[in-house]
């Protein structure tokens, strides 16, 4: 492009030169700019830009890969919390008009124990469910038995008992909407929710 | 019409041979014959008479059909049903001055056809200025036995119903001297609400205020309160509200426990309720007058004891104890000494029984027991302690007495799902309170004061 102005003004001088008609005239002799020393000029403008740009990318790649380490390490803690909570949270179920602790949950409950012991400040509230089968009222009962035992094998274990509420749902509260064995088995529960301290919960 | 065309049948044979009170076996349900004590023929026949004022028609069927809901009445229909009404004004029939000005079908009644129909008692709705006249005949005897005039509210006025009802239920004390359950309105729990519904299965209305899940009402003596639990925040929240108000009292409690199952002392000033701490259920008593004073009736340790029901004098309480295993239904006095089984059972044979309703004549005590892994209805005699299965079709639970201590609702699934049935014990008549699914832990009213008839 920056060729083009000279190209033009040399066309523009032979037609003049032709216009005139006549003999050769002597060439004007208009100092040449030397070719050679523009590219280099342009070369090292270009070579500067390149090297701005460049040095940019690595900054900005560096404070991506630092975002990203940053981020990666976050959301490992995010799963941790995430594992403990989902751990925490795990069911514990009942036989029928029962209340004690199966052999098969009580190492759903350990798990518990060590999450609360690695996690001082955490609080819980267990509550215990039943299935439709019994009396509506007597159900209420039979839950807070449900929802007791549970806290008194964690009381048991070496947990604070302030730290655990419990509270009966009765039948109210079926998580399964069928009317069978295998819907009745799935209602006979302990739920447990975090109602303190749940926020950054560490891994036992 | 059997009766009818029996009753006409014996007309040629003579007034004075009432006819055999004809047992309609079809009524009774096939599922709750046990345990029924019922006496054929010796219900009374009454006829309820069509009248020169159509603008009572509704006033008549409302009536005709408390009656009939009675179960104290073979209740007779007239055979035309308007015809009569032009035969019986004829001046053809003898024995019937002309009159009128006693409103409807008052005086000069024609005693013997209606004896000849099978009636003793006769039933007139007529009108009188703005007065409602109710003629209650005895046949037998000849005569007017009772007339009641009272200004009914308006028809489209909410307590136009319960107003009709109260009528109802003077005829019942006018011809047998015995108090009715029209006017009474049963509280239940449907989709964690509690709502309220008149006897006959009319003016169904929700009565809890808040959207958090309610369970267990229970009516006050008086009629005009009820009290409830609510779950809330982690634990059950006893309220006692005034009918007609949103505005409920909360029972005092120690905002961690559950409560739940509160029952009024007859006096009214005295709640008895289950609260479930981590020591277990225990039955509790509150006065609900000045909301103190707290008291322990049972110490459960490793037992549960809930469902307090009181004895109409108020003088003891029958409630669930798991102490012999399963729930079983025990007795106390209302301070909470000389605990002692209630209803027999034998041990390791016997299901679980819950949920028991001391009658309001003392003489009860109804409650529902697992039978072969489903409940059914069985009523305790207090004195005999002598135990009877009323129900064994389909599942069957959570009895409520009505005021006449004859009458049961409960909730049963033998329709194909679980709604409110009643069941007169008398009888073995069952119906449908309700046709709608998931209605339950009914609780049957006392006989309804005046005021509590206007509803907002």
């Amino acid at each position: 492009m920056k060729r083009l102005p000279l190209i033009l003004l040399g066309g523009i001088a032979l037609a003049i030169a032709a216009a005139c008609g006549g003999g050769a005239p002597p060439q004007p002799v208009t100092p040449q700019p030397n070719a050679d020393s523009i590219a280099a000029l342009e070369r090292a403008r270009q070579d500067s830009i390149d090297r701005a740009a460049a040095e940019a990318r690595a900054r900005e790649e560096a404070e991506r890969v630092a975002r990203q380490r940053a981020a990666d390490s976050l959301a490992a803690m995010g799963r941790t919390a995430d594992a403990v909570r989902t751990m925490l949270a795990t069911m514990i179920h009942f036989d029928y008009d029962k209340s004690n602790i199966r052999s098969e949950d009580a190492a759903v409950l350990d798990q518990k124990v060590a999450i609360l012991q690695a996690n001082p400040n955490l609080r819980i509230r267990i509550s215990g469910h039943c299935d439709e089968r019994g009396s509506d009222e007597y159900n209420l009962a039979l839950g807070n038995r449900r929802a007791t035992a549970a806290k008194q094998y964690l009381v048991s274990h070496g947990i604070e008992a302030g730290r655990i509420e419990t509270v009966s749902y009765g039948e109210e509260r079926p998580i399964a909407p069928g009317h069978d064995e295998a819907a009745w088995a799935q209602n006979r529960r302990d739920e447990v929710e975090i109602i303190a301290g749940g926020d950054a919960l560490k891994q036992p | 019409m059997r009766r009818l065309f029996l009753g006409l049948g014996l007309l040629s044979v003579g007034p004075s041979v009432r006819p055999s009170a004809g047992q309609d076996t079809s009524a009774i349900d096939r599922g709750v014959r046990i345990g029924i004590i019922y006496r054929p023929g010796v219900r009374p026949g009454l006829v309820v008479l069509p009248g020169p004022a159509p603008a009572l028609d509704s006033v008549r069927v409302i009536i005709a059909r408390d009656l009939d809901l009675s179960d104290r009445f073979e209740l007779i229909t007239l055979p035309g049903g308007d015809s009569i009404r032009v035969t019986a004004a004829s001046p053809a029939l003898p024995g019937r001055p002309a009159t009128g000005g006693r409103g409807g079908a008052a005086a000069g009644l024609n005693y013997p056809l209606y004896q000849a129909l099978g009636a003793d008692f006769a039933v007139g709705i007529g009108v009188a200025a703005d007065t409602t006249v109710l003629t209650v005949h005895d046949v037998a005897a000849g005569g007017v036995r009772r007339e009641v005039r009272t200004k009914l509210p308006p028809l489209k006025d909410a307590g136009f119903r319960m107003a009709v009802h109260r009528l109802a239920d003077r005829i019942l004390e006018a011809t047998l001297g015995v108090g009715g359950i029209a006017a009474t309105r049963i509280l239940f729990v449907m989709d964690g609400r509690v709502y309220m519904i008149d006897q006959d299965g009319a003016d169904r209305q929700l009565v809890s205020s808040s959207d958090h899940q309610a369970m267990s009402p229970a009516w006050a003596p008086d009629g005009r309160r009820f009290a409830y639990m609510e779950f809330s925040a982690g634990h059950g929240q006893l309220f006692v509200q005034p009918l007609g108000s949103g505005k409920r009292q909360p029972v005092v409690t120690t905002g961690q426990a559950l409560d739940f199952t509160p029952a009024f002392s007859p006096d009214g000033k005295t709640l008895a309720f289950s609260r479930a701490t981590e020591e277990g259920t225990d039955i509790y008593t509150v006065n609900i007058k000045d909301n103190c004073c707290l008291q322990r009736l049972t110490v459960g340790r490793f037992s549960d004891n809930l469902s307090p029901t009181y004895s109409p004098d108020g003088q003891r309480i029958a409630f669930v104890s798991t102490r012999p295993g399963l729930p079983q239904i025990y007795v106390m006095a209302a301070d909470g000494t000389d605990q002692q089984l209630f209803a027999p059972f034998d041990y390791g044979v016997t299901g679980s029984s819950n949920a028991p309703d001391w009658s309001p004549d003392g003489q009860s005590v109804a409650f529902h027991r697992d039978v072969a892994g489903t409940l059914q209805v069985f009523v305790l005699d207090v004195r005999t302690r002598a135990v009877r299965q009323l129900t064994s079709l389909g599942r069957n639970e959570d009895p409520t007495w009505a005021p006449d201590s004859r009458h049961l609702a409960f909730v049963s699934d033998r329709s194909g799902y679980r709604q409110l049935w009643i069941i007169d014990l008398e009888t073995g008549r069952i119906r449908p309170l309700l046709q709608q699914s998931g209605a339950r832990l009914p609780a049957w009213s006392p006989r309804l004061p005046e005021t509590a008839s206007s509803t907002p």
